[in-house]
């Protein structure tokens, strides 16, 4: 263990490898300084750990009804109770964090790429171009997220995929506008005019040089957006027009809860307060890692 | 020295700006450098010196109009260059803090130009650049946060000289750095123009520095050349034009007060 952090805290890396892996280790050096960011970090990997451990962790598969059991309050067989046919809560709970987790990963996979594209080429090449692809920014950045998502789940019918191609799609123009903002004040800084004069060909001086710089503010935003991309997914989980029961959706499941909201508390509660807990996560985990990214932050 | 001119600039005109509010940046500047030399830019803040180097580095923005013509061993240099044309002509920046990516190791910084232009065997060629500018091949790994400001100039001229250019346009290459460390890198300069006979074009409002550094020199005012002499004219003191005079003046008069000796004195 010693050898290791001497290797990483060694003053002169001896290769690309070394020297890559010291800047991870330098920012993983500040961001263990905020108690909150680990707290997210720490809530994050839960629901890493859960979606990947689920058929370990529960005891069913959170699907099949036991009518027997309908309506359980939480007790030490059923540790959040059991809803309406019977299925035990938290096992559900578990199985749908793989769901919350396949959200996540899908919005994010289409959303960064094609906002840090758009915003990139857009404030790095400039003119009528930048001008085209921010109005069309504009477009998708003033449509009601929800109302969007609504009307494209109501047109390709409801399902988890739709649901997510619903959120991506109106999700993607903030990055656009974050990464044309430091693509613009890169633009005419040193290092990029120095790697135009070598005649580095511009997709390079894009991909490799321009695209980099705005990475950091782009993930910061993506963590702390995801509570909302969460929410909007369990909003339309709750209206009927996501994932599709019995899939253990959480927020399908509190809809489901709705009808015994005052008598058995306990099935729209703890899917609820599960919402509550990974959004904290992310958000407090978005809150560290722009403390350690964003350079602009720093004190 | 009767040899061709590496670099020809005729009539050079650069404006920013449209219409009534366009402002002439350059006015109908004209010099030319002797292939093997090193020719002095002068004059003082907003005189026009940095848009001559960047009209002739091609990093113009596109907005600024401009006309009249450069030459490159008499090959016409237009806005938009080939990568071979760019390769013969490399920049140094004034600020070593602001022109090496932040994000990029050292390795990377020399390398990714050498490669862009096809050269071969890459580490080598990396080690060698480093040692040409006297620095270890530890830097390597290296990212700028992890230098001093010499040791980032350094790196920057590493940087021009890897892909083997004909001539280097030099921004005030030192006036950023500590004055102890000035006088290293124009040495390694002068010292790299003669193991490669480079063409150097430097940028300056230090006359000390033109005169240690360059055979000769044109003063520019308010866009305009004003001047073309020679060194020597320089030390002898046979400047024609009224503000060379009064730039020279007004350096030896900051030298004299630094020395302790009040100009009237003199």
């Amino acid at each position: 263990m010693s050898a290791v952090r001497a290797w990483l805290l060694v003053d002169v890396p001896r290769s690309r490898w070394q020297a890559r892996c010291q800047r991870f280790f330098f920012a993983w050096l500040a961001f263990r300084q905020n108690a909150g960011a680990v707290a997210g970090l720490a809530i994050v990997g839960t629901l890493v750990a859960a979606a990947l451990l689920a058929p370990w962790i529960a005891g069913s598969t959170g699907v099949v009804p036991d009518l027997g059991n309908r309506l359980q309050p939480p007790s030490g067989a059923f540790w959040f109770g059991t809803d309406e046919l019977g299925r035990d809560i938290f096992d559900r709970i578990v199985w749908g964090s793989r769901i919350t987790l396949y959200i996540v990963g899908l919005v994010t996979l289409i959303v960064v790429p094609i906002g840090l594209a758009v915003g990139v080429v857009a404030g790095y090449v400039g003119g009528w171009l930048d001008g085209a692809l921010m109005r069309l920014t504009d477009i998708f950045l003033a449509f009601p997220r929800l109302i969007l998502a609504l009307a494209f789940v109501a047109a390709l019918g409801p399902g988890l995929e739709n649901a997510v191609l619903a959120i991506a799609l109106t999700a993607w123009s903030p990055y656009a506008r974050i990464a044309r903002a430091e693509a613009l004040t890169l633009r005419h800084s040193d290092f990029i005019l120095a790697a135009r004069s070598q005649g580095i060909p511009h997709h390079q001086i894009l991909a490799g040089h321009v695209a980099p710089m705005c990475i950091s503010s782009v993930i910061v935003r993506l963590t702390l957006d995801m509570a909302g991309i969460i929410l909007t997914a369990a909003g339309l989980g709750f209206l009927g027009l996501g994932a599709q029961p019995p899939t253990p959706e959480w927020g399908a499941m509190i809809a489901l809860g709705r009808d015994y909201l005052l008598d058995q508390w306990w099935v729209p509660a703890f899917p609820g307060l599960a919402i509550l807990v990974v959004s904290l996560g992310f958000n407090l985990l978005g809150d560290g890692l722009r403390d350690v990214l964003d350079p602009k932050s720093r004190s | 020295m009767n040899r061709a001119p590496a670099i020809e600039v005729a009539g050079l005109d650069v404006a920013f700006g449209r219409g009534r509010r366009a402002f002439r940046a350059v006015r109908d500047a004209s010099f030319s450098v002797t292939a093997g030399s090193s020719f002095g830019l002068v004059g003082e803040s907003g005189s026009g010196k940095t848009t001559v180097l960047r009209a002739l580095a091609g990093l113009l923005p596109p907005a600024a109009r401009f006309r009249g013509e450069l030459r490159l061993h008499g090959g016409l240099l237009r806005p938009a260059r080939s990568r071979a044309l760019r390769r013969r002509l490399q920049l140094v920046f004034q600020d070593p803090y602001g022109s090496l990516h932040p994000r990029h190791t050292v390795d990377r910084i020399l390398g990714e130009p050498a490669r862009v232009h096809g050269l071969d065997s890459i580490d080598r060629r990396t080690v060698a650049a480093l040692a040409d500018v006297g620095l270890d091949p530890s830097f390597r790994f290296r990212f700028p946060h992890q230098l001093s400001g010499g040791q980032r100039q350094r790196i920057a001229i590493a940087r021009a000289l890897i892909i083997e250019p004909a001539v280097v346009l030099l921004d005030e290459p030192t006036s950023a750095l500590d004055v102890s460390v000035q006088a290293e890198i124009l040495n390694l300069l002068q010292r790299l123009r003669r193991e490669y006979a480079l063409t150097f074009v430097l940028v300056s409002h230090d006359l000390a520095v033109v005169s240690h550094m360059c055979e000769a020199l044109a003063v520019m005012r308010a866009g305009e050349v004003v001047e073309t002499v020679s060194v020597d004219a320089l030390r002898a003191d046979t400047l024609q034009h009224r503000y060379s005079r009064q730039l020279l003046q007004a350096a030896q008069g900051y030298r004299s007060t630094a020395a302790g000796m009040p100009p009237a004195e003199r």
